[in-house]
């Protein structure tokens, strides 16, 4: 498989793969990198949000 | 400075003077008087050195991503989901809009640690909708996605509610 690197596209077996991700309240986080030796040649991330800015409104009492 | 996830408070004036139209179009009165018209919603990356907040009223270039691929201004939202209302009881309810596919910034290289998607209005003059955190990242010659929450009551992406 080809890999979009800093160097252009670099067949993956070339490269090493490392992956993490990170899950809590907010959100849900994978990431995937290659590294090319010691260089970190692509780095992508996939954030999934779990929680959004939430407003109440409230209609005044009249009289 | 921080970011600070948040209702843009600007967008709630806002929207009692009608100066937004998330999802489908149903306003003729704005920009045609025979024909609804869409805003296009755009989302902008921030550093998560810059400072991002409910005080946000506009999209601003100020502390937001550079980087091979990226421009200025971030990419458009998808916005065919109309926004949803429903009771919750007789006296209360939530409004809720999320957009209707996942934000993408493709083969981009952002090497400066950055934590926000600002999410605004650039028909209504940039107006400024909301502010979105998330753990610091960076990206390398790779693609960011941003994968919406569901489209409810409890987790939309927007919610306004009475209580």
């Amino acid at each position: 498989m080809l890999v979009s690197t800093i160097h252009g596209e670099m067949d993956d077996s070339l490269l090493e793969k490392k992956e993490g991700s990170l899950d809590n309240d907010i959100e849900f986080t994978t990431w995937t990198e290659y590294w090319l030796n010691d260089e970190l040649v692509h780095r992508s991330v996939h954030v999934t949000l779990k929680t959004s800015p939430f407003t109440a409104l409230e209609a005044a009492s009249i009289g | 400075m921080a970011n600070t996830q948040s209702m843009c408070t600007s967008f709630l004036g806002e929207l009692m003077l009608g100066q937004h139209q998330l999802g489908t179009s149903t306003i003729v009165s704005r920009g045609s008087l025979t024909s609804p018209t869409t805003d296009t919603v755009k989302a902008a990356l921030y550093l998560a050195s810059a400072t991002i907040n409910a005080a946000t009223t506009a999209y601003t270039a100020t502390g937001e991503v550079t980087g091979t691929n990226y421009t200025a201004g971030g990419v458009t939202v998808t916005n065919a989901t109309a926004p949803t209302s429903t009771n919750s009881s007789s006296t209360a309810g939530v409004g809720y809009w999320t957009p209707s596919a996942s934000i993408t910034y493709t083969t981009v290289t952002l090497s400066t640690a950055f934590d926000t998607v600002l999410i605004y209005n650039s028909t209504q003059s940039n107006k400024a909708i909301s502010v979105h955190t998330f753990g610091s990242q960076t990206v390398t010659a790779g693609t960011f996605t941003l994968t919406m929450p569901s489209n409810t009551t409890s987790t939309a992406l927007i919610r306004l509610a009475t209580t």
